[in-house]
């Protein structure tokens, strides 16, 4: 039974449907990523240099992605608002979008928390010797930040690749629906969804584990540093 | 956004409220337990470490949704058939015992190694030392991040959804499907997590805040 099933999945499109749907999750992934970091960075940056008000606003932002689940943000985002404002965007637009505003949220966090680490000291002494504000951030605090930032950004974009799992909620063609249209395809043999999820685990699991790998590599190096 | 929508969906919210809660309970606490036996477990590097370091690197690389189809429909494929409720409750216990053994690991290492050489010097008993030195201050070096976890496992149970389980985001998307409305049944569903998140994440950080006074040594 489970090597005829796997024997169907490697027979005709099916490997070549599921990497298809593969790029799917890491094309809005990436895209999340990118968007989130250019949100993120610059709001992080802000958000470091602020006070009373000002930070309140940053840490309302923050919250409401930290406490409301994925889920409704993405119905949110994918029926409510569409009808409500009358606009039409598709679903992967959407996920884009929502997952960018999220990893945006988070990656702010993780800046802020970063540039004030930088010890007191760095940063008064880049305004003593005359630099002005945006020097003292390219010269002085982002790039000793930016040894402390790569872990948590790194483990942050694995957390949107494994969200991404739930678009087929709103019928996005990521890796997980096409292998649920594969199983249905072949209904008959009652083990090819375990072969099928054990396959798209594999995935994941490659792509996460390489990425939680490398952070852990730059971990290590940046303790060896600071030594 | 109309009321007589909300009044009515509220007895099947209460009852996934309440799912929620028992599935995030057992899951939660199946999770802490075999946290601590993984951690002390790498802790010690007792034999057959390595193969729970891959079943950390499994569990924190793959989604949940994944890991609960292939219990839920792959596992059936070779004659192991699970209950939806037992799925979601082992899916979470699979996925949450990872970040739980990384938190406690983390604390466990946290402990200052002149603690555990005082102790030996002081003539402790491997157990001994495990049980009233190394655990009672790694647990508080720990508990930052077993909070963040728990929060994180119980917005996570959003996903049992998939498998069917009237769960709270499950109850808002069948309602949603059954009367086109959105507006009503997304408030009802942020609200009652949030009356679960809120009240424990401002607890957690008055725990917190009072764990920082407690000090050791030094």
């Amino acid at each position: 039974m489970l090597t005829s099933a796997i024997n169907l999945i490697l027979a005709g499109t099916n490997l070549s449907r599921l990497i298809e749907g593969l790029g799917v999750t890491i094309e809005i992934s990436f895209l999340s990523i990118f968007f989130g970091t250019i949100l993120g960075g610059f709001l992080g940056l802000l958000w470091s240099n602020v006070t009373g008000v000002e930070r309140g606003f940053f840490r309302t932002y923050l919250e409401i992605f930290r406490i409301v689940p994925t889920i409704p943000l993405l119905f949110l985002f994918y029926y409510t608002f569409p009808r409500d404002l009358n606009f039409n965007l598709p679903a992967t637009v959407v996920s884009v979008l929502v997952f960018s505003l999220w990893f945006g949220a988070e990656f702010s966090d993780i800046v802020r928390a970063a540039v004030q680490s930088v010890a007191k000291g760095q940063k008064e002494s880049a305004y003593a010797i005359g630099l002005t504000t945006w020097q003292s951030y390219r010269y002085v605090l982002l790039p000793q930040s930016l040894v402390n930032i790569l872990p948590a950004y790194i483990n942050l974009s694995t957390r949107i690749i494994k969200t991404t799992s739930i678009l087929l909620l709103i019928s996005v063609t990521e890796v997980i629906t096409v292998g649920q249209q594969i199983i249905e395809a072949n209904s008959s043999n009652r083990a090819v969804p375990l072969v099928v999820y054990g396959l798209i685990a594999l995935f994941y699991f490659s792509i996460n584990g390489t990425l939680t790998w490398l952070s852990k590599k730059i971990e290590r190096k940046v303790v060896a540093n600071d030594r | 956004m109309s009321w007589i929508y909300i009044q009515q969906a509220i007895p099947a919210f209460i009852n996934g409220f309440f799912l929620t809660l028992k599935l995030a309970t057992i899951g939660i606490i199946g999770a802490l337990l075999l946290g601590i036996v993984v951690a002390f477990w790498l802790y010690y590097q007792v034999i057959g470490h390595h193969v729970l370091r891959l079943y950390i690197a499994v569990s924190r690389n793959t989604p949940l949704l994944i890991q609960l189809f292939f219990i839920y429909y792959g596992l059936p494929g070779i004659g192991l058939k699970i209950p939806a409720e037992q799925t979601a409750i082992l899916g979470l216990i699979f996925l949450g015992g990872s970040y739980m053994a990384d938190a406690f690991l983390g604390g466990l290492e946290a402990v200052p190694k002149i603690q555990v050489e005082s102790g030996q010097v002081v003539g402790l008993s491997t157990w001994q030392l495990a049980r009233y030195v190394i655990f009672p201050q790694g647990i508080l070096y720990s508990l930052p991040a077993i909070g963040a976890n728990i929060i994180f496992l119980i917005k996570e149970t959003s996903i049992f959804t998939v498998i069917a389980i009237p769960e709270i985001t499950n109850t808002a998307l069948d309602l949603i499907g059954q009367n086109y409305r959105s507006n009503e049944y997304l408030l009802m569903m942020v609200v009652s997590y949030a009356i679960i998140l809120i009240p424990l994440s401002l607890g957690l950080s008055w725990f917190e805040r009072r764990l920082r006074r407690v000090n050791f040594s030094n």
